[in-house]
Formats: C-alpha cells, structure tokens, sequence
C-alpha cells in the first residue's frame, strides 16, 4: 500500500494518530539531548571550579529577576571577534552549576561572561543606579532601587538547599551558615569573614561592595555576582593558553 | 452563557470554581513571605469571582434539549474576545519596549517597567494571550464542524478557556513582580507551570473526544495540526520546566537542568514553541479558514501530508541552531542545522498550498481584505522559514546571531505569519459565530490591513538593517588588526533604526486597535439574523464542498 494509502487510514483513527505524533515528534529530543547526559566530553573537568557564595547567588537570583539576561549574554562563541573583544571563549564547565544556565540570546548590550574584576565595584554601583552617568549614550535601565533594597538572607539556606537538590554540591555547613555568610562577605572585618573564605576558597571575593559595610543592599549581592563572573574556574584561559602553544 | 449550562454542570462549575479558590488561599497562607502570597489572591478571587459569576444565574431555568442540535460555540466567542484584549495589551507593550530601546528613561524609574521585566510581558502576552486564545478559539470552532460532534460536556471548555487565561495573567503579573524562571517563552515558576499542564490535559481530552466521536470518516487536517499543537506543546512544556523550588512558599525554583544541557533542553523547547504554538496551530487554522473563505479547496492534500509529518518530525532536532558556535558539542550543532534546512521542505509544501489554493481565485483576494490577510500571511510564512533555514547555516548565524537580525526574522513570522492568519481568520469566524452578514466596517477590515502589512514592512526592513550593520561592525577589524568599533559605536548605529521600527509597531498597534474596535461593534451591532447553516452538525459542511481536497 503505498504512503499516501496508508495515511488515508491512519486518519481515520483518533488515537493512531495521536500515538503518530508523540512518536514521530519524540526522536529527535531523545537523540541529541539524553547523550549530552552521558558522553563524558561535553563537559570539561575543571578541578579548581568554585561555587558561588550565598550572596554571589543571591545576586544571581536578582539578575534573572530584572530580566538582565534579555539584553547581555554570557557565552563568548568561538569566533575571533568575540575572543578580542571579550575574552577566551565559554567553556561548557563554566556553567556547570548553572540553575538555569544564562548564556542569551541577543545582545542588547555587552556579553557578560569575563565581566569579573574588568570594573571597579564603584563603577558597577554608579551604572546601576544610573547607566547614563557613566556611559551617557547607554540604553539600559536604570536600576535606582537596588542601593536602598535591603537584601533578604533569612531563607538563603533553603536556596543552596534546592540548589543541592538540583546537583549543586553545597555541604551542610553551607546551608547552616547561608545568611551568615551573605553578611559577611560585604563586610570583609567581620570576625564571621573568615568563614566565608574556609567555606568557598581563598579566592573569594570578600569586599563592601556598594561602600557600606554594616548595611547589606541587593546592590552588594548584584555586584558581586558581577564581579565573579568568569572567575570561578581558570579552565578557559588554561585552553586557550594550551591552544596557543600547541600551535 | 450560564443559562445555557444543565442544573448538574452549574455545580460542577461552581465545585472546580471552589477548589480554585481554596488552592489560592492556600497560597496566600504558605506564600505569606513573598511574592506568591499576592498570586494567591489573584487565584482566590479569580474562584470566587466565577462562583458568584454563576450563582446568579443559578436558579435561571434549565436550557432546553434543543441546544444540543447546535454546536456549542460560546467558549470560542469569549476567547476571541480575550485574544483580541491580549492582542491590544501586548502590542502596546511590545511598542512601549521599542520605544524604551529609544529613549531608556520611559521606565519612570520603577521596578515593574524596566525593559528586563516587560520584555517577556511582551513576548507572553502576544504569543500566548493573543495566539493561544486565537488558536483555543478556533480549535474548538472547527474541531466541533469537521468532526460533526458537538463538544462532550459544557463545563470542560469553559475550564480550559478560563483556566489559560488564568495562567497568562499569572505569567504576566509574576514578570512585573520579578517572579520569573529566565527560560525565554517558559518564563512562569513553577506553581503556574503545574496549573497549565492540568489545563492542557483536560484541553487535551476535550479535543479528543469529539474526534473519537466524529461522524465524519476521516479526520480533517486542520485536526491533525492541532492535535501536534496540543500534544508536543505539552511535552515541552513538562520536560523543560522541570525545577525544584526553593520552598512550597516561595515562587522562586531552580531548574533541574545546568549550563549545556539546560542550554540544549531550552532551545529544543524555544524552538519547538515556534514549531507547534507559533507554527502547527496557525497552520491548522490556515487549512480551515482559507478554503472556506476562498470558497475553493486546499490545492494539495498530498502536500498537506508531507509537510505535516516534516515539520512534526525535522522541527524537534532543530533546537541546537539557537547555540551555534557556543560551548555546546559540535555535532549537536551540525544536526541542527542539517534539519533545519531539510525544513524548508515541509515549510514550503504549506505555504506553497496557501498560494496555489488562492491561484485563479485573484479577483477575490483583491477585493476581500480577510482574504488578503490570509494570502499575506503565507507569503511571510514562506518568507520566515526561508529565512529561518538560512540562519541555521553556521556561518550566516556566526553574523545573525545576537543582533536585531534575529529580532527581524522573529518579527517576520510573528507579524506577517502569526498574526496575519490569526486577524484573517478572526474576521471570517466573528460573522459566522454571531450570525451576522458580515463585518461591523469591511472599510476598517481594510485599513487594519493596511496598517498591519505597513507595521511589518517598516518593522522587518528596520531590524534587518540595523541587524546585519551591527553583526559586521563587531567584527570589522583595523589595518593594526585591533577591532574598529567598540559596543558603543554600535550602539549608536542602532538609533534610528529603533526610532524606525517603534514607527512600525506603532502602525501595527494602531491596526489591532481598529479590529478590536470593529469585532467588539459587530458583536454589539445586531443585524438581520442570517440562518447560517454553519452551526448545525450536517453533512454538507465537509465532505464536500470547499474542504475536500482538490485531488
Ligand atoms: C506592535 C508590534 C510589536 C512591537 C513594537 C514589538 C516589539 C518588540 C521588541 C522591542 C522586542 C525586544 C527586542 C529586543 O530585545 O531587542 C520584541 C521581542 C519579541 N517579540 Fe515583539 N513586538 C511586536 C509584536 C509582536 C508580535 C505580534 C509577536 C508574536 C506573535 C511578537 C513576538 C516577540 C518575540 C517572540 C520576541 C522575542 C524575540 C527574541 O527573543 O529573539 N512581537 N518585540
Ligand atoms: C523553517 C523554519 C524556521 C527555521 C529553520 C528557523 C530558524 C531560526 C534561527 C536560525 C534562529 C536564530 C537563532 C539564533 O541565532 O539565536 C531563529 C530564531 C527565532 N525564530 Fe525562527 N526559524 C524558522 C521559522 C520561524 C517561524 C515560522 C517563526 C514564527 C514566528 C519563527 C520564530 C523565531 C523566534 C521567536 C526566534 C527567536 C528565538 C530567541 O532567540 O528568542 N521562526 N529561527
């Protein structure tokens, strides 16, 4: 029966036709997404990948909340433009603990991945309370309220518990003194600083980030994540530095 | 309305309607903390509202057995309605946007107006208020006349109609709270993630059953395409949005998937919203409306096959065209642009239909502006996918990729494909729905037409311009071999063509305000009623006539 006959009786049959459908559509998801579960290379190993800190998370949390990711994209492409202008190109390591990952779209603005520590955090202060002071033709928002926001860190424990659950490999010590150590990384001469740095590394970053101290802002927490992008693991620029070599 | 339900399905009615209510005050409660409580109300009132909505009418006399030998359509009027409520909302905030791109203090310095917040207010209400209550109207429309069945029950339709637009308006007010997930066009946490699988079960069940108790021998392709809508939106749907939240009382969770595979799982999603919501459902409103506007049957049903199954099976392996050149793994990247382009092929098959069926009729697409919208949205159909196929080529998207580009080709097919379809269709269904002879204005139908066709053009043309000049000045490179511009430079380049392309929108906002308008006075309008056939289960509607395949 050729192809045409045998659709003619397929239609005929409501739940033929809907079993059709989920099979047909099934195949190519199952193909090309289970494996990247599986095959070991899509990610890379990078044994010095840091987790991000309560407040790092929290400032995370705000950037998806804004809506940033609609304008700047985290994922430099392979190409030689994109290295020049913005660094060595994304590893897929580098958003491995990623909940959702944040690599864009469009380019409204600038991409974002090696942003870490290429501003100072008054820099980053001043343009978000406002863009236009800094860069005056600049079309981005600007984001007032993030200075006078309070920065709420009672329940930073149950995220990096969620975030366990997901795969993120946060200890219990780290759930226990989540809020605690939100505090403290703003506050770098507290005596609960140095618990910060025993818990995510030496390399964090332990500084006021909006100037003030004693008064936690959701501008410290989105500075700081600013301020760690790119900066977790220095696997890209070992790759990049290997490639260079090998050449 | 309610007049029109049996004793038994008011307080079936009434029961789900308390259900919903106590599910918001139990969001209320837990959610007191955050941003979920303030959901809670909404989904509270929104129960109670509907409980005193039938309560007085409750006691009205029961709807004689006579309606029965009628379809039962009034579900399919209230989403129209609600489509073009959304339509009008969403194109003024999609304008408001652009014009934010222009002149960035329009937000007026509060949280909920930034450009980050209402983007996806944009995107969520066009697509799925607008399309999703066009595509759940006309779904049910033609569902009901080419099966010859009359919907199973009246209290199913009713939930799936008002349950989504409860999901939209949580989607929507979330965004503006900051209540958001990130993923582009799965936006919603994950309590209205949950709410809208059990709406799309049921829309799925009211679907199924008329078609399983058709009278008709075949099932019409329109279904086909609607069905693909209905079941692969919800694969999608469930599968991307897997997350774990933070607490049962808070709105934020965090998504099962990280980094390159949640990259992977969103673009299969992304896309595939654009295959079975912006593309499958709009088809099968294509494959009814046109030929019996027309008055002439679809010139192929053997191309309506073809590219049926194409779309359905090539569009899934497509996703990975979204992550070119990105940390994904290459060989993901080369299948999805090898089956992006072996799209073009069943894309071609329809919009190739849409044209040859209106062949010979000329004279009729001159003079019917309904007709017009119809034929112009399969040219932009045509247009999109050819354009899309092109992107997916690596070294085109290596350019297109990030720019306006992409916001011109999404434009294409959203404007001059989506929406084209969804007014022409509209402005056949309306005079049939409310009995009249034909519209409120047929001069307005034309000057929406005009405006629409005018909107898209500028809009198009100003995105890829500004696109392709912003692709190549990022990589233009010095003698000394530095880059030439920096992000500013480009930034500049942008201006006017964001001044052209709020024009645009505006013109298209314009020409929805004017349908809206002239829908709402031919509903209002009485005229002499004309006894359209249309409504009866008879033979005569398929079978014969303008849907028979012309083979
Ligand atoms: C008055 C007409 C419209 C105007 C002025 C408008 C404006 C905009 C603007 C300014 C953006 C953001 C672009 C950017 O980030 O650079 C956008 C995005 C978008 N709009 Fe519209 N829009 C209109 C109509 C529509 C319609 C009718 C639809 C769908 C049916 C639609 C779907 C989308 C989608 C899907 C995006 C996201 C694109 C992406 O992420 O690549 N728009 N629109
Ligand atoms: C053969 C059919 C099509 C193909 C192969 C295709 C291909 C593409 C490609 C390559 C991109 C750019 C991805 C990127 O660089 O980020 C894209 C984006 C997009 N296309 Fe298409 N396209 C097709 C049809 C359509 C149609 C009919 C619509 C209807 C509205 C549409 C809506 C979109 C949207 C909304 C996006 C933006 C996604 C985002 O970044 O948010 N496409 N498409």
């Amino acid at each position: 029966m050729s192809f045409f006959g045998l659709h003619y009786r397929l239609e005929s049959k409501a739940i033929g036709l809907t079993l059709g459908i989920i099979v047909v559509a099934s195949i190519g998801g199952l193909v090309e997404i289970a494996p990247l579960f599986t095959i070991h290379q899509t990610v890379e190993d990078a044994p010095d990948m840091r987790l991000y800190t309560p407040l790092e998370l929290a400032g995370r949390n705000i950037y998806i909340r804004e809506g940033c990711y609609a304008c700047h994209s985290q994922m430099i492409r392979t190409l030689r433009d994109e290295v020049d202008r913005y660094g060595p190109y994304s590893l897929a390591v580098e958003s491995k603990y990623d909940h959702p990952m944040l690599w864009g779209s469009k380019r409204t603005g600038p991409d974002l991945a090696r942003v870490g520590e290429k501003y100072s955090d008054q820099w980053h202060v001043a343009h978000l309370n406002n863009p236009r002071d800094v860069v005056p033709v600049s079309v981005m928002p600007a984001y007032g309220w993030l200075l006078m926001t309070e920065l709420r860190i009672d329940d930073l424990g149950l995220h990096l518990k969620a975030q366990r659950a997901v795969g993120v490999p946060y200890t219990e010590e780290m759930i226990a003194n989540a809020a605690l150590d939100a505090y403290a990384q703003s506050n770098p001469d507290s005596s609960l600083a140095d618990g910060v740095t025993k818990r995510y590394g030496k390399a964090t970053t332990m500084r006021a980030f909006d100037g003030r101290p004693s008064y936690l802002t959701e501008m410290d927490a989105l500075v700081a994540y600013l301020q760690v992008l790119g900066r977790l693991t220095d696997a890209a620029h070992k790759s990049v530095a290997q490639a260079g070599a090998g050449q | 309305m309610i007049a029109q339900l049996t004793l038994i399905e008011r307080q079936y009615a009434i029961m789900i309607s308390a259900a919903v209510a106590v599910c918001g005050a139990l969001m209320i409660l837990v959610g007191r903390d955050d941003a979920m409580g303030i959901h809670g109300a909404l989904v509270f009132l929104a129960g109670i509202l509907t409980i005193f909505r039938i309560g007085e009418s409750y006691f009205a006399p029961a709807p004689s057995d006579e309606r029965l030998a009628h379809y039962y359509d009034d579900p399919s009027k209230v989403a129209i309605v609600l489509a073009m409520i959304w339509a009008v909302v969403g194109l003024a905030v999609g304008d408001w946007v652009a014009w934010q791109l222009v002149e960035p203090d329009l937000t007026f310095g509060v949280a909920w107006s930034s450009f980050g917040r209402l983007r996806p207010v944009h995107t969520t209400s066009v697509i799925f208020g607008f399309g999703g209550n066009a595509l759940i109207a006309t779904s049910l429309y033609v569902l009901q006349r080419t099966s010859r069945a009359r919907l199973p029950d009246q209290v199913s339709p009713w939930f799936v109609v008002y349950g989504y637009n409860l999901f939209c308006l949580l989607a929507v007010t979330g965004y503006m709270m900051g209540i958001t997930q990130s993923k582009e066009y799965a936006e919603p946490e994950w309590y209205t993630d949950l709410w809208l699988v059990v709406v799309w079960v049921v829309y799925f069940l009211v679907y199924l059953r008329p078609l399983a108790r058709r009278k008709e021998p075949h099932i019409y392709v329109s279904n086909w395409y609607y069905m693909a809508f209905i079941l692969v939106v919800a694969i999608l749907h469930i599968v991307n949005n897997l997350a774990v939240p933070v607490s049962l009382g808070h709105a934020k969770s965090y998504s099962a998937f990280s980094g390159v595979q949640d990259a992977m799982t969103q673009w299969w999603y992304g896309h595939n919203a654009v295959a079975f919501f912006l593309t499958a459902g709009f088809l099968g409103m294509m494959y009814y409306f046109l030929p019996m506007r027309a008055g002439r049957p679809i010139f192929s049903y053997r191309m309506s096959i073809i590219s049926f199954w194409g779309i359905t099976f090539f569009y899934m392996w497509a996703g990975s065209h979204h992550l070119h050149y990105t940390a994904l793994p290459q060989w993901v990247q080369t299948l999805g642009m090898t089956f992006s382009l072996m799209l073009l092929i069943p894309s071609w098959a329809s919009a190739g239909n849409v044209l040859l069926t209106l062949n010979g009729a000329w004279d009729k697409v001159r003079d019917d502006a309904t007709l017009r919208f119809m034929m112009v949205a399969g040219v932009f159909y045509g247009l999109t996918t050819l354009e899309g196929s092109f992107m997916a080529i690596r070294s085109v998207n290596s350019l297109s990729h990030y720019t306006d580009w992409t916001i011109g080709h999404v434009h294409a097919g959203a404007l001059g494909w989506v929406a084209m379809i969804t007014f022409g269709s509209i402005y056949a269904t309306v005079p049939w729905l409310w009995k009249r002879e034909q519209m409120y204005s047929p001069k307005l139908v034309e000057a929406h037409f005009w405006l629409a066709l005018a909107g898209t053009v500028i809009y198009v043309f100003a995105m890829w311009n500004s696109g392709i000049v912003q692709g190549l000045m990022w990589r233009t490179y010095n003698e000394s071999g530095t880059l030439a511009f920096s992000f500013i430079d480009t930034l500049v380049a942008m201006h006017p063509y964001y001044i052209a392309r709020a024009v645009g929108g505006l013109l298209f906002l314009i020409g929805g305000c004017v349908g809206a308008y002239n829908i709402w006075m031919t509903i209002k309008v009485p005229s002499a009623v004309t006894d359209l056939a249309a409504d009866v289960p008879q033979p005569a509607v398929v079978g014969s006539g303008a849907l028979r395949a012309a083979e």
